[in-house]
């Protein structure tokens, strides 16, 4: 199952890349570590100490030596710096047509949730060859995502929702770990990603079929938290801004800065309202902090997003959609 | 090296100057002091041991068999709360440092006697309070104290062990003040800043970053343990907090606490490497600098810990190629190291192979360093075993063998005997066999993907109980090499051979006094005529040969 080399399973679009410089940098370690060695080594043998009086010839040292052995160094890190943040660029970089997944972890469980409705616990089911991206926050203490054969990590982190992508290169059963320290059973809350064949995923998607997507679910939301009050039966806009297109358009905002609505601000503004107000609308939308769960949460971006067919990084030149009477205008209500 | 002369000393020295225990509990002697500190940390540092034995058996299994998932949570943190606080801050600094720092300037006391005796008991007092929250019932967030955890979520000692760190860093603040004025004032006529031992440059920037960065982790800890009291939001998000916020006040501090842990190693190292080659360093005004390099750049680069956790790209890369400069003076050191070596006249004694065994761990140290720097290997191996690795090679084989190396050279001039040399040159041959075969095999755990702070791992992966099994051997092997000096350090206590005063035949000042030195170190201040580690005295011109010597600049 596993290569001779003490390297896991490379399972991803990026694992091979990040392989290489791992192997690059080995290199380079073991080369510096066996010059020095066997430098010392020598030099140790070959001017020991042979009569208990005798007094070497003093070296002041060399400029050229120190310029020599300061450039060479820096040089080589800058090719290791350059690498790693080339590679690290693609690793973090938003992920354009993935199939997005939403994940929840709470001491000490993960919960994945796909756009089509079906729920998983500590097993993702993902297709091979299509990018997945996680959206994940945590109901308790920071958690982490760490994917080994994919090369992947990143922090799960309380109060905003971080992402990470992948695109598994082949069937098979993978380990995840949790790889944030999270309390008692931190080494307990490990899964498996399944990665399956396309056809393969169709069947296990339509074998789940039946539940409710996370966009219906949030539109259920939408309406039973009095959404629907303010910002109309269909998000259409009232007493608050409408919520139809919103998602990854540009939102101007009442101090005439602007922000692109992705999942992270739809997320602020239900559990901050008063943070970033949109142009043109009083502070009178009250905090659901603490009335839901970050499950729920998700369900009501799911919702919202499923309003706006364009992706944030598409979107960048789409003006507000919401009702804005005209920019630059003050604000009719300053938040206290 | 007959030449060297030594004024005779009256029969009192430091340790017999004054007897019973309100002698050494009131003492203002810094040696005494540095004694004080020697007993306090090698029982800090045997606690540690236990933990790291506890937790090496454990690992032997994939199941937990030996403790629970929260006994072993807890015993993790205790290992690493008790040896990065406890021992390896202190260390050398409180040791070594507080004995010999007068002594190489050529003077008598540290500047604040007092305050040297006062940063004692604070660290006392900090050790007694976290000794008393592990016995209450322990604490189980990690070292590194991470929010919302430890505000909200975890049921243990917060706040007692925080509380005895918090108390802890007014004697690592306390010490670094003392040393910063001393050496800027007590420096005997002739002790130029270029005269100095590099082991006083090296202490020098250290003491730099213990007062600029201590005070950041005492706030940081006086804020978890307000937000874990009172609520107020400061990392909270609920309450409009961010607990990333901590993560960048921790490592602040936390990851300038590397350098006060090894920059004193280096010190150490440099004195052995040119004492026992009988060679002035290689480059001193590189060596010397590149101290204070390390000590700048360091507080440059603590984002290296957040390059998963949510922080922004750009940022990242920042803080990416700053860590990837820190690399550059210590990459001098060693070749300035290894240059001294050549042509020298290289002695086997204990404190030369823990000096030379330095070099080498301190080397795979670093360069493994450069895996976590690097933004995308440092994504798969963050949280990883890599990074246990990595570090206990920079603090175990680097600090501890700094330290173990300096305990031998200098213990004739602490204690006035001699410690078995083959029994010396034995165990440290065992430290470093057993130390290379616990913390290379977590190098591959690493990236085959084993977190850190792990009670159990999968047992289908066969590869990893195998390489668990190794580490746990070599730490075996490791704990047997500790032993063995702390039995013949204190054998020969009583039954050590005599020291001479000079039993090494070396030019530093703290080699021109009676071992055990008097308790004003030297019958008269010493005038200093020479630079550092200058082995050849005029009258030797003609042994040496062709070597025409320089002047140096400043008289």
């Amino acid at each position: 199952m596993q290569s001779w080399l003490p390297v896991p399973e490379s399972a991803s679009t990026l694992s091979g890349d990040v392989d290489a410089l791992y192997f690059y940098i080995w290199g380079v370690t073991i080369f510096f570590t066996l010059l020095i060695s066997v430098v010392v080594i020598f030099f140790v043998i070959r001017y020991r100490r042979r009569n208990p009086f005798e007094i070497p010839r003093p070296i002041e040292g060399s400029h050229k030596l120190e310029t020599l052995w300061s450039v060479i160094p820096l040089l080589i890190a800058i090719t290791f710096f350059v690498w790693g943040a080339k590679l690290y660029f693609a690793q973090y970089k938003p992920a354009q047509n993935a199939i997005e997944v939403y994940v929840v972890g709470k001491q000490w469980m993960w919960k994945f949730q796909h756009a089509t409705g079906q729920r998983e616990i500590n097993e993702l089911h993902v297709p091979v060859g299509r990018k997945v991206k996680l959206i994940m926050t945590t109901e308790d203490v920071i958690h982490d995502v760490f994917v080994p054969a994919f090369r992947i990590k990143a922090d799960v982190v309380a109060g905003k929702y971080t992402t990470e992508w992948f695109e598994a290169t082949k069937p098979g059963t993978y380990n995840f770990f949790c790889a944030e320290y999270c309390g008692m059973n931190h080494s307990g809350m490990r899964g498996y990603v399944v990665v399956m064949e396309p056809t393969e995923y169709e069947n296990w998607l339509s074998g789940n079929a039946g539940q409710t997507s996370p966009a219906a679910a949030g539109r259920n939301l939408f309406e039973s938290l009095g959404c629907i009050s303010c910002h109309g039966a269909n998000a259409e806009g009232g007493r608050g801004p409408a919520l139809l297109g919103v998602y990854g358009s540009k939102v101007v905002l009442n101090n005439n800065s602007s922000v692109t609505a992705d999942e992270g601000y739809i997320r602020e503004s239900i559990l901050n309202p008063q943070a970033k107000l949109v142009t043109g609308f009083g502070p009178i939308m009250p905090s659901f902090q603490g009335q839901i769960s970050e499950e729920q949460l998700l369900d009501v971006v799911a919702y919202i997003k499923s309003l706006s067919t364009t992706k944030p990084e598409q979107a960048t030149a789409k003006p507000a959609p919401s009702a804005t009477p005209s920019t630059g205008a003050k604000p009719s209500a300053t938040p206290k | 090296m007959e030449e060297f002369e030594i004024p005779k000393q009256p029969g009192s020295n430091y340790l017999n100057a004054e007897y019973g225990l309100k002698s050494w509990l009131l003492t203002k002697d810094h040696k005494r002091i540095a004694l004080l500190y020697l007993g306090a940390i090698s029982f800090f540092f045997f606690i540690g041991s236990l933990y790291a034995m506890a937790i090496r058996l454990e690992l032997l299994t994939p199941q937990g068999d030996l403790m629970q998932s929260s006994t072993y949570n807890k015993t993790f943190t205790q290992h690493g709360i008790i040896m990065v606080f406890f021992f390896l801050i202190p260390s050398i600094p409180a040791t070594l440092g507080n004995f010999l720092i007068p002594m190489m300037i050529g003077a008598k006391d540290l500047a604040f006697p007092r305050i040297n005796l006062l940063s004692w008991y604070i660290y006392m007092i900090g050790g007694v309070i976290t000794i008393y929250a592990l016995l209450a019932g322990g604490v189980d967030t990690g070292w590194t104290f991470y929010v919302p955890y430890s505000t909200t979520f975890s049921n243990s000692y917060v706040i007692a062990t925080g509380l005895g760190i918090f108390i802890n860093g007014f004697s690592s603040i306390l010490t670094g003040l003392n040393f910063i004025v001393t050496i800027h004032t007590m420096r005997a006529p002739g002790m130029t800043w270029f005269r100095m031992p590099l082991f006083v440059w090296a202490h020098y920037a250290t003491s730099l970053i213990m007062i600029l960065g201590t005070p950041v982790v005492a706030i940081t800890i006086l804020l978890v343990a307000l937000e874990r009291l009172a609520h107020i939001g400061i990392f909270d998000p609920a309450a409009g907090g961010d607990p990333v916020l901590f993560q960048h006040l921790f490592w602040f501090y936390s990851h300038p606490a590397v350098y006060i842990m090894v920059l004193p190693a280096m010190g150490v190292v440099s004195e052995l490497i040119a004492n026992f080659s009988r060679k002035n360093i290689f480059g001193y005004k590189f060596v010397a600098f590149s101290s204070l390099a390390i000590a700048v750049l360091g507080f440059l680069v603590w984002g290296h810990h957040l390059f998963v956790a949510s922080q922004s790209v750009y940022a990242g890369m920042i803080f990416s190629f700053l860590s990837f400069t820190v690399a550059i003076p210590s990459a001098i050191k060693v070749f300035n190291w290894t240059a001294t070596l050549y042509k020298g006249s290289i002695s086997y004694d204990t404190p030369m192979l823990y000096g030379l065994g330095f070099i080498g761990l301190f080397t795979i140290g670093g360069l493994t360093g450069m895996f976590l720097a690097s933004l995308a290997t440092d994504v798969h191996l963050s949280d990883t075993y890599f990074v246990v690795a990595h570090f206990h090679y920079i603090m175990v084989g680097g600090t501890l063998l700094a330290y173990l190396g300096g305990l031998h050279y200098w213990w004739p001039k602490i204690s006035g005997r001699m410690y078995p040399e083959g029994w010396g040159r034995f165990s440290a041959l065992i430290v470093f066999v057993g130390f290379n075969l616990t913390f290379s095999p977590q190098f591959l755990l690493g990236y085959m993907g084993m977190p850190r702070r792990y009670h159990t791992y999968p047992a289908e992966l066969v590869s990893w109980q195998v390489l668990h099994v190794l580490s746990t051997a070599g730490a075996s092997i490791l704990g047997v090499g500790l032993m063995i000096p702390l039995v013949y350090l204190a054998w020969s206590l009583r039954y050590g051979r005599i020291a001479e005063a000079n039993p090494w035949h070396l030019p530093g000042l703290e080699w021109q006094t009676a071992s055990p030195p008097p308790t004003e170190n030297f019958l008269t201040t010493p005038i200093v005529t020479h630079e550092a580690y200058e082995f050849a005295p005029p009258e030797h011109k003609e042994v040496v040969g062709k070597f025409e010597r320089q002047q140096p600049a400043e008289t």
